[in-house]
């Protein structure tokens, strides 16, 4: 009943930002193992062009929805459509995409060239096609030198940049990224994650990528959708996510160092809302919230590092300054991070390095109220 | 010149490295050189024995080699020895077990490499099920199985024939085989055949050109499971293929058993080596991917 039901609804007729028809769109996706729930009745809308981010800790549904997108794995409902095309049933090679895997996935016993080409050679296009698609995928991706080789003649890097080259020859529509730089050390992820950025601003394509790296997510992506067991917590874009994480999971997930959160009371309603942080007042003027703040609801107070001022400074749209003891200083390069006992509570805070700090040196902490984010205690929901 | 003060300071130090002829390293080579010696003695005395006349033989030397050094034992062993009523040698056995071993290795490994293949990477409804027939089958005795197999190719009419044989060393071979090939392509990064199926390959593609070449260790080690159980059985044989088909293992035990005449040990020694010739070459030739296989079924690569 539900299969016909899928049948007689229509394509995706709702427009994207953009005024375009979404390349990629997921509607009522749920996948079950049995009783396990790995995806809950998904719904997401990507539009042409976009690069989107699946993010989430392991075992989310992130790289399940991948695979459903792609063709590798069959949902238990709802419908995938790509390009407006209802591509649920389709095999993978019917749907326009092209996926590029975590542990590379080339094939040993084929050169460089070999795994460019065999999607090719599988379509059976003419063999002068097959080499310019491939000459024009290895320049881009500077495969050029490497053509003759075999995997294991080729670093890391190198590797991945021929998974990336053997989605481009196909000519695809959209690209998907299964944690394609989990396996690389940090120095060739950074530059790696520089040039799927390059990429995707020379291609212009559809990509669907899919991480647990909050930085590969915050650089990359146009949208984020944050996962958490198999529903999305969040979709927006990265400055959004980061500055107004819509639950308390997104803005404890999104972050390094995470964001601090303290337990607190609305001690007054609008128009002058205030907190009350343990014995302190603090004026919540400033702050725009998404939801009426009931007076005597108890919420969590969320404040980023880099929203604690530390030391004698005022600045519009700062509470009052509470007394702070310097717990722990890790210097961090550009910044340092600062570990402060606050009426018995751990807070950490981002300080620029040139301002020093010892242990156990008293200190005064303001929060910039006005960045801060309040959730309901009781269902974590922003407010 | 000057010598270069600095020069000592910049060799390795510490304790000197132990002498070659540590106790412990001579406790290894001992307990190395007297278990080979245990397993090659009785190699060692069928050869010498084999090339010795029947005098020689009576002397009752066994662990020396006799002045006689002959190939006749040999050449009786292969052409004329007597095998039941048959006395054209031993040549009959091997060129039987040829025709037995070569399609049934054969038959059985290209089924048992698909069919594995399919549960690792195209699981259907039940397969699990089946799976778990397959592992009980491959443990249930054979003689279990004899007498209504024995019935079935009589049915079939090719009770004491060779294809009789070849069937039921196929059928017997793929239960092992199939668990064999399955867990290995199981072992297999999973991403590869998922990135095969994105650039548009299907069953048999990713099977021939993908996992196949891939997988030379796997079918090493079937080859030398097939070819070795396959030529040493002996009780299918001397059920089903019938008097004038026993295999190489038949024909010998055959000649050992006759009680008429002199006992021709040479005789008896060289058609034993005869028997054991293609296991053993088999061994030889592919003994490095034998380990490597069984290593690569048990370390993820």
């Amino acid at each position: 009943m539900n299969d016909n039901a899928n049948l007689v609804r229509p394509a995706p007729a709702k427009l994207m930002e953009n005024g375009k028809p979404p390349s990629v769109s997921v509607q009522g996706l749920a996948l079950n193992y049995g009783s396990v729930k790995v995806l809950e009745k998904l719904d997401l809308d990507i539009a042409e062009g976009e690069f989107l981010v699946l993010l989430g800790p392991s075992g989310c549904g992130k790289s399940t929805l991948l695979n459903c997108i792609a063709g590798l794995l069959e949902p238990s409902q709802g419908r995938v459509f790509i390009k407006g095309k209802n591509v649920t049933w389709e095999e993978p090679k019917d749907r326009g995409i092209g996926m590029v895997f975590q542990s590379y996935a080339l094939y040993p016993q084929m050169t460089v060239e070999g795994n460019l080409s065999f999607g090719l050679r599988v379509a059976g296009l003419p063999k002068a096609e097959i080499k310019k698609r491939v000459a024009r995928a290895a320049e881009i991706l500077q495969l050029e030198p490497l053509l003759k080789r075999k995997p294991t003649a080729l670093s890391g890097g190198q590797r991945q940049r021929v998974a990336i080259g053997r989605a481009l020859v196909r000519d695809v529509d959209v690209f998907l990224f299964d944690e394609p730089l989990s396996n690389l050390d940090a120095k060739l992820r950074a530059e790696l994650r520089v040039e799927i950025k390059r990429l995707h601003q020379t291609l212009g394509n559809t990509m669907i990528y899919v991480t647990h790296d909050q930085i590969e997510a915050l650089t990359l992506a146009d949208r984020i959708a944050v996962m958490r067991s198999g529903v999305i917590q969040q979709l927006d874009a990265p400055l959004t996510i980061y500055n107004s994480p819509r639950n308390r999971y997104v803005a404890g997930f999104i972050g390094s160092p995470s964001m601090n959160f303290v337990k607190a009371r609305i001690a007054a309603g609008a128009p002058n809302p205030v907190l009350q942080l343990g014995t302190h007042m603090v004026s919540l003027a400033g702050y725009v919230p998404v939801r009426p703040l009931g007076v005597g609801t108890e919420v969590e107070f969320g404040v980023r590092p880099e929203h604690l001022r530390v030391g004698t400074g005022t600045e519009a749209g700062s509470s009052e300054p509470f007394d702070a003891i310097v717990d722990l200083v890790e210097p961090m390069g550009s910044d340092a991070l600062l570990w402060l006992k606050v009426d018995g509570q751990v807070l950490s805070a981002r300080v620029e390095s040139s301002q020093r700090f010892t242990p156990g040196q008293p200190v005064t902490v303001r929060f910039r109220v006005s960045l801060a984010s309040l959730f309901d205690a009781a269902s974590g929901d922003r407010l | 010149m000057s010598v270069a003060p600095a020069d000592t300071s910049m060799g390795p130090s510490g304790p000197k490295p132990k002498r070659w002829f540590a106790p412990g390293r001579i406790m290894v080579y001992a307990v190395l050189i007297i278990t080979s010696a245990y397993w090659l003695l009785p190699l060692y005395v069928m050869i010498i024995t084999s090339f010795k006349d029947l005098n020689e033989i009576r002397d009752g030397n066994i662990f020396f080699p006799g002045a006689h050094f002959g190939l006749e034992s040999w050449d009786k062993a292969w052409n004329t020895v007597c095998t039941g009523l048959y006395c054209n040698g031993i040549k009959v056995g091997f060129w039987n077990s040829v025709k037995i071993t070569v399609p049934s290795v054969i038959v059985s490994i290209a089924v048992a490499s698909v069919s594995g293949y399919s549960l690792a990477n195209w699981p259907f409804r039940y397969a699990d099920l089946f799976f778990t027939v397959l592992i009980v089958g491959s443990f249930i005795p054979y003689q279990v199985m004899l007498y209504p197999l024995v019935l079935l190719t009589r049915n079939l009419g090719i009770f004491s024939t060779l294809y009789a044989v070849i069937l039921i060393h196929t059928i017997f071979g793929l239960p092992i085989l199939t668990l064999l090939f399955r867990n290995y392509f199981a072992s297999l990064p999973p991403e590869l055949f998922k990135a095969a199926r994105v650039d548009g390959a299907g069953f048999w593609r990713i099977f021939l050109q993908v996992m196949a070449p891939m997988s030379l260790p796997i079918f090493t080690v079937a080859v030398i499971l097939q070819v070795t159980g396959i030529w040493n059985d002996y009780l299918f044989g001397v059920v089903f293929a019938g008097l004038t088909n026993y295999p190489m293992t038949v024909q010998l035990n055959n000649i050992f058993t006759s009680t008429m005449g002199v006992k021709e040990y040479n005789v008896e020694m060289a058609a034993t080596l005869l028997t054991g010739l293609v296991p053993l070459a088999i061994y030889f030739f592919s003994g490095k991917y034998f380990v490597r296989g069984i290593a690569a079924g048990a370390v993820k690569g």
